[in-house]
C-alpha cells in the first residue's frame, strides 16, 4: 500500500464475552477493572417493528447492537451513513437449520430462514431498523474480516469523504460446524470512522499494510479471546483507543501481512 | 470518478465457457436454460447449469479448496486468456500490487448441504473429509482465485446477495483511486445449490418454465450459475482498441424490506443516478441498460418505475437472464461482461423467453438482438437486504 489511509475515529461499539458496551470493555482494556469471561448476552433490538424483530437472530442482534452504540451520540444522522458490515461467516444457526432440513427427506426450508442466510441480513435489518438509504456493503475476508472491513471504510471515507461505520461481528456456530468453526462465542464491534477530525473524535488513525506478525494481548484471557473470535482480532487497536494511548496497533490481516495502525488520540 | 478500463474480462455461464459463445447465444438469442436435473433436486423448474462443472478438477496442491464453486471459478478464470493477462499485469506491476475483489452469493455451501448427508449416525458429526475453510466459506472464492492467480494483494469476497458482484467493481475503483493497489482482479462467482433452489422456491419466487422477464405473464426467476472475471486498470494506459471503460458506480439500499424491493424503486433509483453522476453522463446519453429483470413480479415492476424516472421510457434494455437464468451473486459481474460485450461489439442483446410485454412497465423492452453503435451502457443489480448497485460502462475514445 503506498499511502496511508487515515481515519478519525468518532464512536466505538463492543459486545463480546464479559464486554457488553464500549465503556465496560474501555475500563477492562485500560486494566481499570479485571477482565471476567462471562457470555456474551445480546440484548434484544428495540429498534425493529415487531414482526421484524421475531424474525432476527443472534449475528443479527449482535451486528445492530455494536452499530447503535457507536452512533449513539446525538446529531450523528444514521439514515445518511454509509456501513460496512464484516463476519468471517455470517449466521451459524441459521445455516445449520437450513442444512438439516435440506439433508430431510422434506426440503422446504423456512422462507424467513432462506432470506436471513444471506450475507448481507445485517446490512439489510440495519437499514430497516434505521432508515439508512447509504450505500451499505458485507464482507467476507475469513480470519481477516476485521481488517478487510477497516481498509473497505479507510478507502470509501477518504473517496466519497463521508464518514463511514464499520461493524464486524462474528457468531458461535452450533454442533456440527462448530466442530470445524470453533468460534467460542459472540463478538461484535464498531467503529464510526470520518475523514477529518470532529470535535468528537476520538482518536486518528493512520493505516499501513505491513510484513509483520499481528500484536498480541499481554493479559491471556483477552488474548484468547482475540485469537479465537475473528473480529476481536480488532482487541488490540481498542485497547489503544481505551488507553488514550499513542502508538502502533498491529492487526491481523491475510498471509504474512498485518495492518499496522497508528494510534493518535484526540484528547 | 476517474475511468477504469476493463483490460481483460470472460464470463463463462449457460451459454457457453468464455465470450464466443456468449456472444453467439446473445446475438442469436437463445436461452442456456434447461429443466433442472441439478443433484438430486425435485424441482419442477429450469435453470443454467454450466456443463461440465464437476469434471474440472483444481490443480494439485488446491485440495483444500475443492468444491464446485471453487471448480467453476477455475474453469472460468481460464477461458479468453483471462488468467494470461493477470500473470502479465502481476510481471508489470508487481502480485501485491492487485488486489481481488469477487462477489458470491452461497460459495461453496453445497458441500455442506452434502456433508450434512453424511453426518454420522448417533453422533451427527460431519465426515472427516469435510474442510469448511476452503470449501465452504464464503471467502473461499477469493482465497482460491488470489492464490490460483498467484497475486498477494489484499483480497476481499463481497457477499450482499444479487449485488455481490456489481459491488466489487465500487469498491475496487475506490481501492485503486485511494492508490491502495495498481489494478484489481474482479469478478462473481455463483454456483447451484439446494440452498437458493429450495429457498427461492419457498418464497414462491422461482418460475417453472424458463424465466419471462418484463412479460405481463412472468411467474419468477430461474437460477443460473456463473462464473464473470474482470482485470481492472487506470485507463491512462496505452489500451488495445475499442477499450471497455468502467465510467460510473452507484451504491444504496432500500431500508425497507429483507427480500422484496421497494415498491417505487427507490433505491434502485438512487443507484442509478448515483452511477450517471459518477460517469458525468446525462441520463439521454445511455444507450442500453441490461435490467436486473429477474422475472419476479415485484422486481420488474419495482425497476421498470425507477428506470422510467431516472432514464426515461425511450431507452432500450433488456434483461439477460432468460439466457442465463438469474446468477445471484454472479449476476453483477455476468451483465457487466455482458454489457462489456455489447459495446465491443455494438450488440443490443434482446431479451428472450418474453413474449407479450406487460404493460404497466413503461420501458423500451428489446425482444429482439440488433446491432448499433454504442457508446454507454448501464447495468443494475439489485440483491436481498435492499442492496442496489448500478454499473455505467463506456468505450474509450
Amino acid at each position: 500500500m503506498s499511502a496511508p489511509l487515515t481515519a478519525w475515529v468518532e464512536g466505538v461499539g463492543v459486545l463480546g464475552p464479559g464486554l457488553r458496551n464500549w465503556p465496560t470493555a474501555s475500563s477492562v482494556l485500560a486494566g481499570e477493572v479485571p477482565y471476567e469471561a462471562t457470555p456474551t448476552s445480546i440484548p434484544a433490538l428495540e429498534c425493529l417493528p415487531p414482526a421484524e424483530r421475531r424474525r432476527t437472530g443472534k449475528v443479527v442482534r449482535l451486528a445492530l447492537a455494536v452499530g447503535l452504540e457507536a452512533t449513539a451520540r446525538e446529531g450523528t444522522e444514521r439514515a445518511a451513513l454509509p456501513a460496512v458490515f464484516s463476519s468471517s461467516g455470517g449466521d451459524g444457526e441459521n445455516l445449520h437449520e437450513i442444512c438439516q432440513v435440506l439433508a430431510s427427506a422434506d426440503r422446504q426450508i423456512s422462507p424467513t430462514r432462506f432470506h436471513n442466510s444471506v450475507h448481507n441480513a445485517s446490512s439489510g435489518y440495519w437499514g430497516i431498523a434505521t432508515g439508512a438509504t447509504a450505500p451499505s456493503n458485507a464482507l467476507c475476508a475469513y480470519d481477516a474480516s476485521f481488517a478487510a472491513g477497516l481498509l473497505e471504510a479507510l478507502v470509501q471515507a477518504r473517496i466519497d469523504e463521508t464518514a463511514v461505520l464499520l461493524i464486524a461481528y462474528d457468531v458461535d456456530y452450533p454442533q456440527p460446524i462448530r466442530s470445524v468453526r470453533p468460534i467460542p462465542d459472540a463478538f461484535g464491534v464498531a467503529l464510526l470512522l470520518t475523514p477529518a477530525a470532529r470535535p468528537h473524535s476520538l482518536a486518528r488513525l493512520t493505516v499501513q499494510l505491513c510484513a509483520a506478525p499481528a500484536e498480541r494481548l499481554p493479559d491471556a484471557p483477552l488474548e484468547a479471546l482475540r485469537a479465537q473470535i475473528p473480529a476481536a482480532r480488532s482487541l488490540p487497536l481498542l485497547r489503544r483507543l481505551a488507553r488514550s494511548e499513542a502508538g502502533a496497533a498491529m492487526i491481523e490481516y491475510q498471509g504474512s501481512q498485518s495492518l499496522h495502525i497508528e494510534v493518535s488520540p484526540c484528547h | 470518478m476517474k475511468p477504469l478500463a476493463l483490460s481483460a474480462f470472460t464470463a463463462s455461464s449457460c451459454l457457453g465457457r468464455g465470450l464466443d459463445p456468449t456472444l453467439a447465444a446473445l446475438a442469436a438469442g437463445r436461452t442456456g436454460l434447461k429443466p433442472c436435473a441439478f443433484e438430486t433436486v425435485t424441482l419442477e423448474t429450469f435453470v443454467g447449469e454450466v456443463a461440465g462443472v464437476d469434471e474440472e478438477r483444481l490443480p494439485a496442491g488446491f485440495e483444500e479448496f475443492e468444491c464446485r464453486n471453487n471448480r467453476l471459478a477455475y474453469l472460468g478464470l481460464r477461458q479468453d486468456g483471462f488468467d494470461e493477462a493477470v500473470r502479465a499485469a502481476a510481471g508489470r506491476l508487481g502480485r501485491a500490487r492487485i488486489g481481488v475483489w469477487l462477489g458470491t452469493s452461497t460459495s461453496g455451501i453445497l458441500e455442506t448441504e452434502l456433508a450434512y448427508r453424511r453426518r454420522a449416525p448417533g453422533t451427527g458429526a460431519l465426515p472427516g473429509d469435510f474442510r469448511y475453510r476452503g470449501a465452504h466459506n464464503t471467502f473461499s472464492v477469493a482465497a482460491f482465485v488470489q492464490r490460483a492467480l498467484r497475486l498477494e494483494g489484499p483480497a476481499a469476497v463481497i457477499s450482499s446477495a444479487c449485488s455481490s458482484s456489481a459491488k466489487v467493481f465500487a469498491s475496487a475503483r475506490r481501492a485503486i483511486e485511494a492508490g491502495m493497489v495498481d489494478a484489481a482482479v474482479v469478478g462473481g462467482v455463483d454456483s447451484l445449490c439446494l440452498t437458493t433452489l429450495y429457498g427461492f422456491h419457498s418464497l414462491q419466487l422461482v418460475a417453472r418454465n424458463p424465466c419471462r422477464p418484463f412479460d405481463a405473464e412472468r411467474e419468477g426467476l430461474s437460477i443460473g450459475e456463473a462464473a464473470a472475471f474482470a482485470l481492472l486498470e487506470p485507463a491512462d494506459r496505452k489500451l488495445s482498441a475499442p477499450a471497455v471503460l468502467l465510467l460510473g458506480t452507484g451504491e444504496s439500499s432500500d431500508a425497507w424490506h429483507m427480500s422484496a424491493p421497494h415498491p417505487e424503486g427507490r433505491g434502485a433509483g438512487a443507484a442509478m443516478r448515483q452511477a450517471l453522476a459518477a460517469a458525468s453522463l446525462d441520463a439521454a446519453q445511455i444507450d442500453y441498460i441490461n435490467f436486473h429483470g429477474t422475472g419476479t413480479a415485484s422486481n420488474d415492476a419495482a425497476e421498470a418505475r425507477a428506470v422510467a424516472a431516472v432514464l426515461g421510457t425511450k431507452v432500450p434494455g433488456s434483461s439477460t437472464k432468460g439466457a442465463t437464468g438469474h446468477t445471484l451473486g454472479a449476476a453483477g459481474a455476468l451483465e457487466a461482461v455482458i454489457c462489456a460485450l455489447a459495446l465491443r461489439q455494438g450488440l443490443l442483446p434482446g431479451g428472450v423467453n418474453t413474449i407479450s410485454l406487460d404493460p404497466q412497465l413503461k420501458v423500451n423492452y428489446l425482444r429482439e438482438s440488433r446491432h448499433a453503435r454504442l457508446d454507454a451502457v448501464m447495468s443494475n443489480s439489485f440483491g436481498f437486504g435492499g442492496s442496489n448497485c448500478s454499473l455505467v460502462l463506456g468505450k474509450a475514445g
